[in-house]
C-alpha cells in the first residue's frame, strides 16, 4: 500500500512532504531534548532489524497466503512515539530510494500514513490506555491488535484520500475505499497478531526491555486530550488547505504547489497548465467522488474543449503523436550510443 | 603520565538477575605490560573489561586506571586513556565510511581540524589499511573491519589497549598480520581471548579467570605448563605446546 | 527468502554502481537531490491525459544514464517489479472514463487509456529518476545533501545508522531463516508460531547490538551529538550544471517538445 508518484497531484504530494517535514523536524527536537543517548543507535538498528524483518514471509492462518511484518507499531512499543516516527520515516526512505517502493514526492504521504497513525494516533490512543503500566498477556494482546487493525485502517484511508484528492486515477472514493478498507481490515488483523506475538515474546525473554521502553517514553504521559487538539488543528489545517486548493479555480490544484513549498522553481508550469486545463475543465475530475464529472455522455463537453486541448484537436494530436514517436526513437539512439560507447571502453 | 598502571582490588559486580558475574578480582598491570585475560565462557571476562572502559561502575572495590579512581565523574578522562576494542566489529564501525568511523573519536574529543586530519591519516597508516580509507564498512573482509576497529581507537591516542577476543572470526593469515599488528604496539594491552596460542605470542603475563575469581596469575608459559591449573579452569594447553601428532615432539617454546 | 536475498543485491548492486566516477557521479550531491526533486514534480504536475509532452522527460533521464553508466536493463527488472500498485490502481481509469477523447484513424481511444498510458509513463519517469539518483550518488551522500538542504542531523544520522546496519542485520535474519529452512525440510512456508520466534529472537539479538553500539559510541567520547566532518563543496561547474537542468526541465515542462519535434517534422514533409 505504498502510494506511488504517478498518483499524485503536486498539491496533494506537496501538503503531505510539508505536514511529513514538519513532523519530522519536531520528533528530533523532541528526540534530542530527550537527552537518552541509547536511543540514538538503537533507533539505526532497530530500523534495520524492521527492514530485514519484512524480508520474511510467514503463512497467514487459515488463508493459505503469506503475509510479513509491517512493524510500526512495535517501533512505537520499543522506542516511543517520536524515536519511532523518525525510524519508520526512515526505513521508508530507503525503501523508497532502493526497491522503488513509492517515490519521492509520494515519501511524504507513505510516511504520513505509516507513520503518523501508528505512533500518534494507535499507540498513544489505543496501545497505552488498554496496555497502561502494568501490563497483562491480555491487555497487551488486545491492546496490540487493536492498535494494529486502527493504524493500518487509517493508513488505507490515507492512501484512498490522497489518491482521490489527486485526481489522476479515475477510482470514485467510495468504491476505492470499499475495497481498501475490508483487505486492510484483514491485513491489520494480521500484523496486530503478529505485534502481539513478537512483544510478548520480548517481554518473556527479556521483560527489562520493555520496562526500560516504558520508563523512558516520553509521551507515556502525554494526555490524550493535548494529542485529540493537535490532530483537530493538524486536520482543519490540512483539510482546509486542500479543499481551498482544490475548489478554488482548475489549476489551483497545480500552482499552488509553488505556495506550499515556497519554491520559485516550481512556479513555472503555471502558465502552460493554465493554458492546457481551462479547456477540459468540463470533463476533468478532480474529486471523482465528489460528482463533478457527470458528462461522460456528453459530447458538446468534448467539441468545446476541442479547440484549447491539444491532444483533441486532430492537428495537434498527429504532431504529438509523431513528435512522441520521434522521442522515442532518439531515446532508442541515444541509449544505444551510450551502449556502444561504454562497450568500447 | 608516564606510568599507566590499571589497579583492580576487590572488584564485585552482580547482575540484576542475582548472578555474580565478578567476585572480588584484584591485580594491578604496570605500564608497557602486556596482559592476557583467559577464562571459560561465563568466567567474567566480559564483566571485567566494560568496568576498565568505565561501561559499569565498581559496585564493590575500587578500579583505578592511571591516576583516576573510576566513578561516574572520572569516566570521559578514563575513557580518553583506554582503548576498547570489541569482539565484533560491526559493533564498533557504524559509521558511512572508514574514515568517518576512524575521524568520530578525535572530533568528539574536539581536536582542530588539522589535528584530526593528522590522528586519522597516522592511525590508518598505522594499521595498513590507509587504501580503505573512503570504502564503507559493510564493504570490508573480516580482517580489515578488525584493523579499522583498531585504527578507530588509536585514533584516540589511549595509553592502554583493552581488547575482547581480537583473534576471533579471523582467518589464519588475517590472525597472523593482527598478530604482528599488536605485537608492534607499546600501548600496555590488556587482552581476554580463548586463543591461547595468540597468548604465547603476545603476552609475557597471564591472569587465568574461573568463575569471577582469579585462579592465577602470573608469567604465560609457567601457566600453560600447569596441566591441573587449566583444566580444573575448563582450559586446554596451546596446540603450540602440545605434542605434534605427526612427529610426536612438541614444538613448544619452553 | 528469495526477497531478503534479492533485496541484500539490490542494496549492494546500487551501491556499487554509486562508487563510479563518471560526470554525473562528480556532481555535488545536492544538485543531484533538487533536480531529481525538479523533475519528479514536473511530471506529476502534467495533466493527467498528457503523454507526449512527457517524452522528452525520458529523453533527459536517458541521457543521464548513459552518462552516469547505469544499465538500462537493471531499471527496466526494477520498473517490471515495483510496478503493480500503480497499474492496479490505474487501470480502472480505461473502465471509468470512456469518452472518446481521440481518433487514431478509425480507432477510437478513451480518455481513460490515455490517462493510464500517462499513469504508466509517470510511474517509470518517477521511479527511474531515483533509481539514477541513488545509482550516481550513493545513500551516504544523498544523506549528506539533504542534511545540508535542511534536514535535522538526528535524521540525516538515524538514516547513515539504519543504511550501515541493513547489510549486518540482513546477513544475520538470512542465518537464521536459513537454519530453519534446513530444518524444515518439505514445509517450505513458515507458521506464524515459528516467524514470531525468529524475528523475536532477531529482535532480541538487535536490541543488544544497539546496546553495544552504544558502548562502543560511549568509549569514542560520544555525547548524544554526532559529528561528521564537511565535505561537500560547491563548484561553479555544479552551479552550472544545476542551471541548465533547471532550465531544460522547466522548458520541457512549459513546451511541449514533442509536438513542436512533430510539428516541425510535418512542415518538413510537406
Amino acid at each position: 500500500m505504498h502510494m506511488a508518484d504517478a498518483l499524485l497531484s503536486p498539491a496533494v504530494g506537496g501538503t503531505m512532504w510539508a505536514a511529513t517535514a514538519g513532523t519530522i523536524a519536531f520528533c528530533a527536537k523532541k528526540v534530542q531534548q530527550d537527552l537518552d543517548d541509547r536511543k540514538i543507535p538503537l533507533m539505526g538498528v532497530l530500523g534495520a532489524f524492521i527492514f530485514a524483518a519484512q524480508m520474511i514471509n510467514f503463512t497467514i492462518p487459515a488463508t493459505g497466503s503469506s503475509g510479513h511484518l509491517g512493524g510500526g507499531m512495535i517501533l512505537a512499543i520499543l522506542l516511543g512515539p517520536y524515536a519511532a516516527f523518525l525510524t519508520i520515516a526512515s526505513v521508508l526512505t530507503v525503501q523508497a530510494l532502493f526497491f522503488a517502493d513509492g517515490g519521492l514526492l509520494a515519501l511524504g504521504c507513505n510516511i504520513f500514513n505509516l507513520g503518523i497513525f501508528p505512533c500518534f494516533i494507535a499507540y498513544p490512543l489505543i496501545y497505552n490506555p488498554i496496555v497502561g503500566k502494568n501490563p497483562t498477556p491480555m491487555r497487551l494482546a488486545i491492546g496490540a491488535t487493536l492498535a494494529g487493525i486502527i493504524g493500518l485502517q487509517l493508513g488505507a484511508l490515507g492512501v484512498v484520500t490522497e489518491t482521490v484528492l489527486s485526481g489522476i486515477s479515475e477510482l470514485p472514493l467510495t468504491a476505492f475505499l470499499a475495497a481498501m478498507l475490508p483487505i486492510h481490515l484483514g491485513i491489520g488483523l494480521v500484523e496486530g497478531l503478529v505485534t502481539t506475538a513478537v512483544v510478548s515474546f520480548v517481554w518473556k525473554a527479556r521483560p527489562e526491555i520493555l520496562e526500560y521502553a516504558a520508563a523512558s517514553r516520553p509521551l507515556g504521559n502525554l494526555s490524550m486530550k493535548k494529542v485529540l487538539v493537535a490532530l483537530g488543528a493538524a486536520a482543519i489545517v490540512t483539510g482546509g488547505a486542500l479543499s481551498w486548493f482544490a475548489s478554488s479555480f482548475p489549476d489551483g490544484l497545480e500552482w499552488s504547489m509553488a505556495k506550499t513549498s515556497g519554491k520559485e522553481e516550481l512556479e513555472a508550469p503555471e502558465a502552460g497548465i493554465h493554458h492546457a486545463l481551462s479547456g477540459i475543465q468540463g470533463k476533468t475530475a478532480f474529486l471523482p467522488g465528489y460528482g463533478f464529472k457527470k458528462n461522460d455522455t456528453e459530447p458538446a463537453a468534448a467539441e468545446e474543449s476541442a479547440p484549447s486541448w491539444p491532444a483533441v484537436d486532430i492537428g495537434t494530436s498527429t504532431s504529438g503523436l509523431v513528435g512522441g514517436s520521434l522521442t522515442l526513437i532518439l531515446a532508442v539512439v541515444i541509449g544505444f550510443l551510450f551502449r556502444k560507447r561504454s562497450q568500447v571502453k | 603520565m608516564s606510568h599507566h598502571i590499571v589497579e583492580v582490588q576487590d572488584l564485585t559486580h552482580t547482575y540484576p538477575d542475582g548472578s555474580a558475574a565478578v567476585r572480588g578480582i584484584s591485580f594491578r598491570i604496570h605500564h608497557g605490560e602486556s596482559v592476557a585475560v583467559v577464562g571459560a565462557n561465563g568466567a567474567g571476562k566480559s564483566t571485567l573489561l566494560l568496568h576498565l572502559n568505565g561501561y559499569l561502575t565498581p559496585q564493590g572495590g575500587t578500579v583505578r586506571i592511571g591516576d583516576f579512581p573510576l566513578t561516574k565523574a572520572t569516566v570521559r578522562d578514563i575513557r580518553k586513556t583506554v582503548g576498547m576494542i570489541f569482539q565484533d566489529p560491526d559493533d564498533q564501525l557504524f559509521m558511512p565510511t572508514v574514515y568517518d568511523d576512524v575521524a568520530f573519536g578525535p572530533l568528539n574529543l574536539g581536536l582542530p581540524s588539522e589535528e584530526i586530519e593528522i590522528r586519522v591519516q597516522q592511525a590508518l597508516v598505522r594499521t595498513n589499511t590507509e587504501h580503505l580509507r573512503e570504502r564503507p564498512p559493510y564493504k570490508l573482509s573480516g580482517g580489515e573491519k578488525r584493523a579499522v576497529a583498531i585504527a578507530t581507537v588509536l585514533a584516540m591516542s589511549p595509553d592502554i589497549l583493552v581488547m575482547d577476543e581480537p583473534s576471533s572470526n579471523l582467518d589464519p593469515r588475517a590472525r597472523r598480520s593482527l598478530i604482528e599488528l599488536l605485537a608492534g604496539f607499546h600501548h600496555t594491552k590488556i587482552i581476554a581471548t580463548h586463543d591461547l596460542d595468540m597468548v604465547l605470542d603476545l603476552c609475557e603475563r597471564t591472569i587465568v579467570l574461573h568463575r569471577g575469581e582469579v585462579k592465577a596469575d602470573g608469567p604465560t608459559v609457567e601457566i600453560f605448563n600447569n596441566a591441573q591449573l587449566l583444566m580444573e579452569c575448563r582450559l586446554e594447553k596451546p596446540l603450540s605446546m602440545q605434542g605434534c601428532p605427526v612427529c610426536g615432539t612438541s614444538t613448544s617454546r619452553v | 527468502m528469495a526477497k531478503i536475498e534479492s533485496a541484500f543485491f539490490d542494496l549492494s548492486y546500487l551501491d556499487t554502481l554509486a562508487t563510479g566516477k563518471t560526470v554525473i557521479h562528480r556532481l555535488d550531491p545536492r544538485i543531484k537531490v533538487l533536480t531529481a526533486a525538479l523533475f519528479v514534480i514536473c511530471v506529476v504536475s502534467f495533466d493527467k491525459y498528457v503523454i507526449a509532452a512527457m517524452l522528452p522527460f525520458a529523453l533527459f533521464l536517458i541521457t543521464i544514464m548513459g552518462l552516469g553508466g547505469i544499465p538500462a536493463i537493471y531499471v527496466m527488472k526494477k520498473l517490471a517489479l515495483a510496478s503493480p500498485f500503480a497499474i492496479m490502481i490505474g487501470i480502472f481509469n480505461p473502465l471509468l472514463d470512456q469518452q472518446i477523447i481521440l481518433h487514431l484513424g478509425s480507432m477510437a481511444v478513451s480518455g481513460g487509456w490515455i490517462s493510464f498510458l500517462s499513469i504508466v509513463l509517470r510511474f517509470c519517469l518517477t521511479v527511474t529518476a531515483m533509481l539514477v539518483l541513488i545509482a550516481t550518488t550513493g545513500f551516504n551522500s544523498v544523506c549528506m545533501a539533504l542534511e545540508k538542504l535542511g534536514m535535522p542531523k538526528i535524521f540525516a544520522v538515524q538514516l547513515l545508522m539504519l543504511y550501515r546496519y541493513i547489510f549486518v542485520l540482513i546477513a544475520e535474519g538470512q542465518r537464521m531463516y536459513r537454519a530453519r529452512a534446513i530444518r524444515s525440510f518439505q514445509k517450505r512456508r513458515m507458521d506464524m508460531k515459528t516467524f514470531t520466534h525468529l524475528v523475536g529472537q532477531l529482535l532480541l539479538r538487535t536490541i543488544d547490538r544497539g546496546q553495544r553500539i552504544h558502548q562502543a559510541m560511549l568509549c569514542r567520547g560520544f555525547d548524544g551529538t554526532i559529528r561528521t566532518r564537511q565535505t561537500l563543496r560547491f563548484t561553479l561547474r555544479d552551479l552550472l550544471v544545476f542551471c541548465v537542468c533547471g532550465i531544460l526541465l522547466i522548458g520541457m515542462r512549459r513546451y511541449n517538445i514533442a509536438n513542436l519535434l512533430g510539428q516541425l517534422f510535418m512542415e518538413i514533409l510537406s
